[in-house]
């Protein structure tokens, strides 16, 4: 794999961490958590004085995005939770990011503020008002350097277009428009306008009798660099690539890609497993990425019939199908990544774990994000899983998994070997060996 | 699987049929699995993963609210001195007001109770 790693920090953060993303140039990552708090972390500055200090992220802005909610008219608790966090390409000198829970999108711009302005004619330091009769001279105020600051302000707030609960948000290449996903319906909007989304929805999969309700969109992103181009993925394990030039309303797809199931391997769980949690485009906008409960697949744009390669994520976990849809684990969403030359692929599983595949050399390991196994520049140890048979001493036998610890979201610099691990209320962060 | 009674050569096609089939769910362990969940509720849905599941994940969130029962105590309460969130939260009719956050999610009857992650 070429990817030795080490850990180079790692964050208790206080809430369950519900997402993990960088920003385009990697020195922003910002986490979402169950609390509808958004923590952005910086990149230290590289420093000739503390050569091994480059790579640490440190907080940078802490702010609540997102409170809970009650719809009184439907009955119905909106949770503050944050789904997604999307970054804008920076333009300017502040940051732009989008944050979602179930129903409403909020665009944050964080800046920094490191003047003051001094010597008020109207008030004092203080900010206590002057007398107007005691002032005998005017001043202008003066900018005096002030200890930095990092404020985060809501610039625009899309509310009230989702029925349904949001799932997946993706900024468009064009940076004037972005999409919203929920169960049924695509949205779009334009960044200026807060007051409604594009009408029609651009996909709107809602059957007229709800009886007739077969698959739910699960994940959805635009094209990396065609700004007409989105895809989505639905709960049936299905991906469809639409073209807005086509219709105002796509609900034709321009492409279809399934892969074509063997009806005697047909059983209960079928459908469940072969649900698609997560879609992600490579970097090159080649391939798109599709992960599903047990498997992670690539698919070339050009073949619909079926993906160019498939790996195991947890394949053992087969046998185990009864006791997981009993604890609701089956329905875990897990989310997979890029890297950025779109070599590797990785996605987080069960006990800690998280999977990393090469697809040049086709090898694979599988490392833990825990804290006794993870001491501040030390290597991580590949971890194996034993299935039936002898167990050697490093590995650790499917039944003694721990089902609670998942890791459902994880991020990879966009062209460092540097990913954020996101281990229910810690972050990780590991990065390659530096000599 | 079960063999008709019949003859000795129908008796050995059943035989080997039922050596295929025990031979197909060891080699599938989905189906192993499929009938271990069977067995324990034999009134699972007959759709596997159909439009029940995905009903329920649509309807997340749902707590209800009876307004009537809120201003019925509220009435109440000016008479006597009640306590809002009583000892016992799942008592959310009569004299109790009922706050959102004091209502239970609504129990599902269905073996899966969250989708939502």
């Amino acid at each position: 794999m070429g990817l030795l790693l080490a850990v180079g920090l790692q964050s208790g953060v206080a809430d369950i961490i519900s997402t993990v993303e960088f920003n385009h140039t990697g020195e922003l990552l910002a986490t979402g958590d169950k609390g509808g708090r958004v923590v952005i972390f910086q990149r230290e500055q590289e420093s000739k004085n503390q050569p091994h200090r480059r790579g640490e992220y440190n907080v940078y802005s802490t702010f609540q995005s997102h409170e809970p909610e009650f719809d009184y008219l439907k009955s119905l608790e909106i949770e503050e939770k944050i789904n997604k966090i999307r970054w804008l390409p920076q333009q300017n000198a502040a940051y732009f990011l989008l944050s979602t829970n179930d129903k409403t999108v909020k665009l944050w711009k964080v800046s920094e503020r490191d003047k003051r302005p001094e010597g008020y004619n109207l008030k004092d330091e203080d900010g206590r008002l002057r007398d107007p009769s005691m002032i005998t001279s005017l001043r202008v105020p003066v900018l005096r350097p002030m200890d930095l600051m990092v404020e985060a302000t809501p610039r625009r707030v899309f509310a009230n277009a989702h029925t349904y609960h949001i799932n997946s948000i993706s900024v468009n290449s064009d940076y004037e428009t972005y999409m919203s996903a929920d169960d049924l319906r695509i949205n779009l909007w334009n960044f200026e306008i807060t007051n409604q989304s594009f009408t029609p929805d651009i996909v709107d999969i809602k059957p007229a009798n709800m009886e007739e309700l077969t698959e739910v969109i699960t994940a959805a992103e635009f094209h990396p660099h065609h700004c007409n181009t989105f895809v989505y993925s639905s709960s049936k394990g299905t991906i469809r690539l639409c073209d807005m030039r086509t219709a105002a309303l796509c609900d034709r797809h321009a492409k279809f890609f399934e892969e074509p199931e063997d009806p005697s391997n047909r059983s209960f769980f079928s459908e469940i497993i072969s649900s698609i949690s997560d879609v992600k485009f490579s970097h090159s906008g080649r391939y798109i990425m599709t992960r599903d409960y047990l498997t992670v697949k690539v698919w070339d744009l050009n073949m619909e019939n079926r993906p160019i390669e498939t790996y195991q994520v947890h394949d053992y976990l087969r046998s185990k199908l009864c006791s997981l849809y009993e604890n609701d684990c089956i329905f875990d969403k897990f989310e997979c990544v890029w890297n950025g030359s779109d070599s590797v692929i990785m996605t987080g599983s069960y006990n800690n774990f998280f999977r990393m595949f090469d697809r040049n050399t086709k090898r694979d390991v599988t490392l833990e994000a825990s804290r006794e196994n993870s001491k501040p520049r030390a290597v991580l140890k590949p971890r194996k899983v034993c299935v039936g048979g002898k167990r050697r001493k490093d590995e650790i036998s499917v039944d003694s998994l721990d089902f609670s610890k998942k890791i459902l979201h994880t991020a990879w610099h966009p062209s460092e070997n540097i990913i954020a691990v996101a281990a229910t209320n810690n972050l990780y962060i590991f990065q390659d060996k530096v000599n | 699987m079960a063999a008709p009674v019949g003859t000795g050569a129908r008796a050995e096609d059943s035989g080997h049929e039922k050596q295929d089939f025990q031979e197909k769910e060891s080699v599938i362990p989905e189906r192993a699995e499929e009938a271990k969940l069977k067995a324990k509720y034999p009134n699972l849905g007959q759709k596997p993963g159909g439009s029940d599941f995905l009903m329920k994940r649509l309807q997340k969130g749902q707590k209800y609210f009876d307004s009537g029962d809120y201003n019925m105590a509220k009435a109440k309460m000016k008479n006597k001195q009640l306590p809002t969130a009583g000892p016992d939260k799942n008592l959310v009719t009569g004299d109790h007001i009922p706050k959102p956050q004091d209502l239970p999610q609504r129990k599902s009857s269905l073996v899966a109770s969250k989708l939502a992650g």
